[in-house]
């Protein structure tokens, strides 16, 4: 514990550098998710596409989507997008099902009732269909949030920054206080992006805790 | 005005769900649409808003064929009330009324104005409009989906079996109040049901529909119970329909006087008495019970249905269904204001017959 006080500015440095590395990976995969999630719960075909597709991506182990990631999009293998294009990947593979199972999930008679109504689609989605899966789909980005929150750590094997670079460091110098220090970052930092997604969701969906 | 012209609908799998529909439903009445469920009801009905396109003939709303407007707009000019309201679960209720005029782009204030209008006329409470559909029983969410139908002013309102999931005390209700709002209203209303008690009761016209999406009969309700167009109406507009009939005629029938008691009173009990309370308001009947007894509720038998001076229906029914053959009759209070007999209907009805009232 003493590592983390008396190394404060690396461990805030660290610390800056797996939020930014799991962040952007969630909103992006996120923001691919809905489009294609959407296109599944239409059609069957893409479902039947989409679904295994995304079961096979997402049991390529991490380390390896990593390392081959600069070969395919041919970036130096100390780039940010080494982990960041892997981790996209990995919040598409999980969000996709949880938004098309999100989207499926509103009932026919509340979007029958919005053609009725003379909703036109684009319109229909952003303000009937996408808000009622919002429960759902904010149930599938705090899984898939904590899981990018762990899994930027692996990063550090192939050199880049955050808290598996304290367990790297930790385990060559026989440092346990290091690895120790990065083990907690990465807690906290799971139990508050899920928290404040937590909370993201309540303000977002008031009417589902509205009781009789 | 909606006009069918020839209107037929072939689903892809082949199955013809209406076949050469042609039928006029005139302005500002309540129109009908009733048969078994295939019978093609319900796909005339989403027709007209385009939430099916027919696979040849025509659909005209006051002159206008349907098929040349865009459906969003089209939509936004007829009002729509589905079976489970499909109240948007996420918004409140003063903003689910609100819908139509916000997407016909009224500002904000305006159409939250006129949703908590519509929440009275439809006998709401304003104070629900802050609630979420889910905090609402089924048939305040079906007064709220008629609201919303009602918010832009359409002059058109497709009822696709819009109380058919409620409890039957509810059901009369809702039916009550759409009568209550139609007087006022004047919309040209299509109703569509598979119950034939609703559709004769709501419908000032009804089309009867039957499998395979022909129309079997378009008449006036007393003409259908009257003079069946064929086997199916016949059978669809059920056995007792001579019954039914009588709910058409108003007619006057004898009210005979009644000895009236209350609770807790010493009387000698000869005959029928009915006990009333404090208003005067029917509570029980006591039989000819031998010697003077104090009443007490577990002496009372009780009564069958009340005669509020409507129909021939209502006065057959009390006398029939009362322990003491007789029916009571009540006012407006719910007071007793004295009995009827099951002869004196009938002969009221043979009085009618005699008179032309009764359709042939």
């Amino acid at each position: 514990m003493t590592w983390i006080f008396e190394n404060w500015e690396r461990f805030w440095e660290v610390t800056e550098v797996h939020l930014r590395l799991s962040v952007v990976p969630v909103v992006i995969g996120f923001l691919l998710s809905i489009p294609l999630g959407w296109v599944a719960s239409r059609s069957n075909t893409a479902r039947a596409i989409l679904f295994p597709l995304a079961n096979i991506l997402f049991t390529i182990p991490s380390i390896a989507l990593i390392v081959i990631t600069p070969v395919l999009i041919g970036v130096k293998i100390l780039d940010e997008i080494n982990v960041v294009v892997p981790l996209v990947i990995y919040t598409v593979a999980l969000m996709v099902r949880s938004v098309a199972d999100a989207l499926s999930a509103v009932p026919g008679h509340v979007t029958a009732a919005a053609n009725a109504m003379g909703f036109r689609p684009l319109r229909r989605f952003l303000t009937v269909d996408f808000p009622l899966a919002l429960p759902v789909t904010i149930a599938g980005l705090r899984v898939a949030t904590v899981s990018n929150i762990s899994m930027v750590s692996v990063g550090a094997l192939v050199g880049l920054g955050g808290y598996g670079q304290l367990f790297t460091e930790g385990y060559q110098t026989d440092h346990t206080d290091k690895v120790l220090a990065g083990l907690i970052g990465t807690i906290v930092l799971a139990a508050l992006a899920d928290g404040l997604l937590l909370l993201i969701g309540r303000l977002l969906t008031p009417w589902t805790r509205a009781g009789r | 005005m909606i006009e069918f012209r020839a209107v037929t609908k072939r689903f892809e799998d082949g199955t013809i769900a209406v076949d050469e529909l042609d039928l006029t439903v005139e302005a500002g009445t309540i129109t009908v649409f009733v048969g078994p469920s295939g019978c093609g009801k319900t796909t005339s009905l989403r027709m007209v808003n385009r939430m099916i396109d027919p696979t040849s003939g025509t659909i005209l709303v006051d002159g206008k064929d349907v098929l040349t407007v865009d459906p969003p707009t089209l939509r936004r000019g007829i009002g729509y009330v589905i079976q489970q309201a499909g109240l948007f679960p996420h918004r409140t209720v003063l903003d689910n009324v609100a819908t139509v005029p916000l997407l016909s782009g009224w500002d904000r204030r305006k159409a939250r104005t006129r949703a908590a209008e519509l929440l009275e006329i439809v006998g709401l409470d304003p104070a629900f409009g802050k609630r979420y559909p889910a905090q609402l029983s089924g048939g305040q969410q079906q007064r709220v989906g008629v609201a919303r139908a009602l918010a832009a002013d359409p002059p058109v309102l497709l009822m696709d079996e819009p109380f058919s999931a409620v409890d039957p005390v509810v059901r009369e209700d809702l039916q009550n109040e759409l009568l209550r709002l139609q007087a006022e209203l004047d919309k040209t209303i299509v109703f569509v049901t598979h119950d034939i008690d609703e559709a004769l009761k709501l419908g000032e016209r009804v089309a009867v529909f039957q499998t395979g999406g022909h129309l079997a009969q378009y008449a006036r309700p007393t003409e259908l119970l009257a003079a069946p167009a064929n086997d199916f109406v016949a059978s669809f507009v059920g056995r007792d329909r001579g019954y039914r009939t009588l709910t058409f005629l108003h007619a006057d029938v004898p009210v005979h006087p009644i000895t009236t008691a209350k609770l807790g009173q010493r009387i000698t009990v000869t005959d029928w008495t009915l006990v009333v309370d404090d208003a005067n308001r029917p509570k029980g009947w006591l039989s000819g019970v031998d010697g003077e007894v104090e009443i007490s509720e577990q002496d009372l038998i009780s009564g069958g249905s009340l005669y509020d001076g409507s129909t021939l229906r209502g006065a057959l029914d009390a006398a029939l269904s009362s322990p003491s053959a007789l029916g009571v009759v009540v006012d407006d209070a719910g007071a007793v204001t004295g009995v009827v007999k099951a002869d004196d209907v009938i002969k009221a009805l043979a009085k009618a017959r005699a008179a032309g009232e009764v359709p042939k």
